[in-house]
């Protein structure tokens, strides 16, 4: 007996003990980041984000043009998410929420969130940046081919499932009664989706945006293959720039200077504080909606 | 809830955790069997100029003697910041360190030339013309002053080629380079509006123009933008089949980037810690963008616990490259050491030592 | 009358409208899909899945080294993630509203959503500078770091599914609560898991940005996991932006294997899903 009740005591100590590693983990890894990024932040502070200087001869260093790289990208490729991501919002969570089709659907959702970027990145290579060459070719412009759009692109193709999976799983939620109601006052199906669910699962909606554009925000190999990794604030949409995920990639291991790879790691410190908070505020829509259900 | 048996699914946890946790302990002993039994790799890393002649070299040593070199072409600068942080067992690089660099060093690093390389100013154009081009021109077109194909200043060098209305897509580096450093370190000394607003290094601030990463990347976006112009490697363009432009030299003369106008290039006098720059060269015939690449190794070889036979392994890889490894070097279109330079680089490799004591006798 | 018509075409239309649109969606799916096969097929046989990559320009060569790569870095990953991720989602579940688990709970919400470059950043402070050299230790570690929250969460929301009353049952009749946890608990949300842990391995072996400064990469055939080693995706991202076409060609070849690996395991998560 005392045998046991020893173990019980051993058992507990363990999970208690994995677990704060897990937290010392969590508290460590921001740390690291400040600590090895302290040297740029001492340098450079806040007009870190405003200058546009990225110039390793002279060591001076502006992340301007990467974070308004990683907005256009985001953003834009949210934007040309929006029009799918709502369709597949309400065709799985309220034309088919049962049956063939509806499981065909949900599986290829979920397969082509499970597709490596680095193999949606060579598909853009060799299929989407020829397809926009030709298309610049066509209309005169800069036939860059890689570049903002581009990787806005299959950034929106990337986010698509993701966003639509929890925006249908919000839907699916609105209450059997509310819908009825609104029909037995003869409104049309669209009448009802329209203004009874969507407005009432407008919270999970917004969360799968927000989820969505942590992903979009962070995502580095396919953004990296097709940008175009020029350190210039983008002049159009089709213009080549830099994204800070992408530039993290392309110049982490080659920084020759200890205030270069501070002022990148500077740099990875902002995409984290970011993604965090973005994360941790859809999360948190996501905890309160099931909380109310 | 549909239920596998209780037993079933410990039995299939067990037989998982057991078969990992097996392979996991092989491998941690392997891993401490590596150290203490002879060395049979080396890694290295940097410079991907140099990379075809290397991945050669380096796939007929393992064959001749089974000693494996990981090389991964991560660019001149990364060649830099690994040997820097020891991180690999020799560093490559197409720049030689600076004074200034050599001081960031806490402990003496040596240079070992390994080869010469030119530097072709590649293009993508219809029916891809042979063109020819002076400094001042390669200046403007990366300065972004010389904006389309049909230019003038273009046009009048090149009376032969008929020139579309196409934009110019400038294509640089996007890693830190060694070819970036030649390339720019000769805008440097042709150029002084270079100089100042731009200046020399691994890597630069450009004014304009697409990046690629590494001379593959490079490569690759010239070979797919219609109107693209960049700087590789030429054996990248040549393997290819892009055209190389002919460039007009000190003298005055067009040079294209042959063996003996980059060897002729190296016709200087060179320092015996074989740093030495031979862009803009002197030389009549010499090819103007060529350039030294080297390896870096520490010259005291214990460091970070490394065994004495590690250091002998990559001193003897050393030699037999400046050595037996040149004869690879024409076929793939680099240029190999001059005898004289060979001497030279057989003093530094001479001076590499273990505990204070030269490795080799 | 003619409004109810009005709205009932309305009504067709926004549905057609937004059928379609879904279907458009999948589109690039399928062409990548497509792509993928084609290309992949016709450079797979028997060396290029048996032998190392040969010197660039000469022909044939394969990619063992990747494979046996990736491998390892998948394996080891799962070994440091598994049992760490399940004790932590056991801890979340049994003692839900402390201040531990709050801020664990927290540390792997905002671990979930890091961009794996960051993560890659931290192996490369943590374990390739200390140890001095870049190895398949340091790229595990990262994918571990990736996986350990999917498993927190899954083992987390399966522990909480198993009634309450089983767990009850089992501490009345005297059975010691570790034993409880272990051979009643974890058993029953197993398949969930389980089911996590798959997923989360079809994430990690596509994952290419935290291997970049940490595996590194190794032209030769290596199972020593302190020592550089390559794998399936850093090949397909050095393979598509070289300028040759027989490298880009094997680029399409790793990808289609890994696809084919994702597929499979997609397969085995959800027959394991309706067992649940």
């Amino acid at each position: 007996m005392k045998l046991k009740l020893l173990n019980d005591k051993v058992f507990k100590n363990i999970l208690i003990i994995t677990t704060s590693i897990v937290l010392l983990i969590g508290v460590a890894f921001f740390i690291t980041l400040i600590l090895e990024s302290t040297s740029s932040i001492s340098k450079f502070g806040f007009k870190f984000f405003t200058s546009t200087d990225w110039d390793p001869v002279f060591e001076k260093f502006g992340a301007l043009p990467f974070i308004v790289g990683t907005l256009l990208t985001s953003f834009l490729s949210l934007l040309i998410a929006f029009p799918f991501t709502f369709a597949i919002m309400v065709v799985l969570g309220e034309y088919f929420t049962k049956g063939f089709i509806s499981e065909v659907l949900r599986y290829l959702t979920e397969l082509i969130s499970s597709i490596p970027s680095v193999v949606i990145g060579l598909w853009g290579l060799f299929f989407l940046v020829p397809a926009v060459r030709f298309f610049q070719i066509t209309f005169g412009l800069q036939p860059y081919g890689v570049g903002i759009f581009t990787a806005s692109l299959l950034l929106a193709f990337m986010i698509i499932p993701y966003a639509a999976s929890i925006a249908k799983d919000a839907m699916r939620l609105v209450p059997k009664d509310l819908k009825e109601a609104a029909y037995s006052l003869g409104a049309t199906r669209w009448e009802v989706i329209k203004q009874v669910m969507i407005p009432y699962s407008r919270s999970g909606i917004v969360a799968g945006i927000l989820l969505a554009l942590g992903r979009a925000l962070g995502e580095t190999m396919t953004v990296t293959m097709v940008i175009g990794n020029s350190h210039f604030i983008p002049k159009n949409l089709f213009s080549p720039g830099n994204t800070i995920a992408s530039v993290i990639a392309n110049e982490f291991t080659e920084a020759t200077g200890d205030l270069y790879l501070s002022s990148l790691i500077y740099l990875a410190l902002v995409l984290f504080l970011i993604t965090a908070l973005i994360n941790l505020l859809g999360k948190y829509i996501l905890k309160k909606i099931q909380i109310n259900h | 809830m549909k239920r596998m048996s209780k037993l079933n699914k410990i039995a299939i946890l067990a037989v998982l955790s057991i078969g990992l946790f097996g392979m996991f302990l092989q491998s941690c002993q392997k891993g401490e069997k590596a150290t203490t039994d002879k060395v049979t790799e080396l890694l290295g890393g940097g410079a991907t100029f140099p990379y075809v002649l290397y991945s050669k070299m380096f796939d007929v040593y393992h064959q001749k003697t089974g000693m494996k070199v990981n090389y991964q072409s991560i660019g001149s600068g990364g060649g830099i910041r690994q040997i820097k942080e020891k991180t690999v067992d020799f560093g490559a690089s197409d720049a030689f360190l600076s004074d200034e660099q050599l001081k960031d060093f806490n402990a003496p690093i040596l240079h070992i030339p390994m080869c010469l390389g030119a530097i072709a100013i590649t293009y993508n154009l219809p029916d891809n013309p042979q063109l020819k081009m002076t400094p001042e021109i390669i200046t403007d077109i990366y300065l972004g002053k010389i904006k389309k194909w049909n230019d003038p200043q273009i046009k009048a060098l090149n009376p032969d080629v008929k020139f579309p209305n196409l934009a110019i897509n400038v294509v640089h580096r996007s890693d830190g380079s060694g070819t970036t450093f030649g390339f720019v370190d000769y805008l440097c000394k042709v150029s002084d509006e270079w100089q100042t607003k731009i200046g020399r290094g691994t890597s630069v601030n450009w004014p304009l123009g697409l990046g690629g990463k590494g001379n593959e990347g490079v490569t690759g976006l010239v070979r797919q933008t219609p109107g693209g112009i960049g700087y590789v490697e030429v054996i990248y363009a040549k393997q290819n089949g892009l055209p190389v432009a002919t460039i007009k030299n000190k003298s005055g003369n067009f040079v294209s980037p042959e063996l003996s106008a980059i060897t002729k290039a190296a016709d200087t006098q060179i320092p015996t810690d074989t740093r030495v720059s031979i862009t803009n060269t002197e030389a009549s015939d010499g090819y103007p963008i060529s350039s030294f690449t080297w390896l870096l190794v520490y010259q005291e070889q214990n460091y970070n616990n490394r065994s004495e036979e590690r250091a002998q392994a990559l001193v003897n890889l050393l030699w037999w490259m400046i050595h037996d490894g040149q004869q690879y070097a024409s076929a793939l279109n680099y240029a190999p050491l001059d005898p004289k330079v060979v001497k030279l680089a057989e003093d530094v490799i001479k001076s590499i030592q273990y505990n204070g004591k030269n490795i080799l006798k | 009358m003619n409004k109810t018509s009005f709205r009932r075409i309305k009504n067709d239309t926004y549905k057609l409208g937004l059928i379609l649109l879904t279907i458009i969606s999948t589109v690039p799916f399928l062409l990548i899909l497509f792509f993928v096969i084609k290309n992949g097929i016709a450079v797979i046989n028997w060396e290029f899945l048996t032998s190392l990559p040969k010197p660039i320009g000469e022909n044939g060569g394969g990619i063992i080294n990747g494979l046996i790569g990736t491998g390892i870095l998948i394996i080891i990953a799962t070994i440091i993630a598994i049992p760490i991720g399940i004790i932590t989602g056991v801890y979340l579940a049994e003692y839900p509203n402390n201040l531990l688990s709050n801020s664990v709970r927290i540390v792997s919400e905002i671990f979930q959503g890091v961009p794996s470059i960051v993560v890659g950043i931290i192996a490369y402070f943590w374990l390739v500078k200390p140890m001095g050299h870049f190895s398949a230790l340091s790229g595990s570690f990262a994918l571990a770091l990736i996986l350990l929250p999917m498993i927190i969460k899954s083992t987390e929301e399966m522990v909480k599914l198993v009634p309450a009353d089983i767990k009850e049952a089992s501490l009345s009749l005297g059975v010691p609560y570790y034993r409880s946890i272990l051979k009643v608990i974890i058993p029953a949300s197993l398949s969930g898991i389980l089911t996590g842990a798959l997923t989360g391995i079809a994430r990690i072996s596509g994952e290419t940005a935290p291997l970049l400064f940490t595996a590194f990469g190794d032209s030769f055939f290596n199972i020593n996991i302190f020592k550089p080693i390559s794998s399936l995706p850093l090949l397909i991202f050095n393979y598509s932006i070289s300028p040759y076409q027989a490298w880009w060609a094997k680029a399409w070849g790793i990808s289609f294997l890994i696809v084919i690996f994702i597929l499979i395991l997609n397969i085995l998560t959800r027959i394991l899903y309706k067992k649940i």
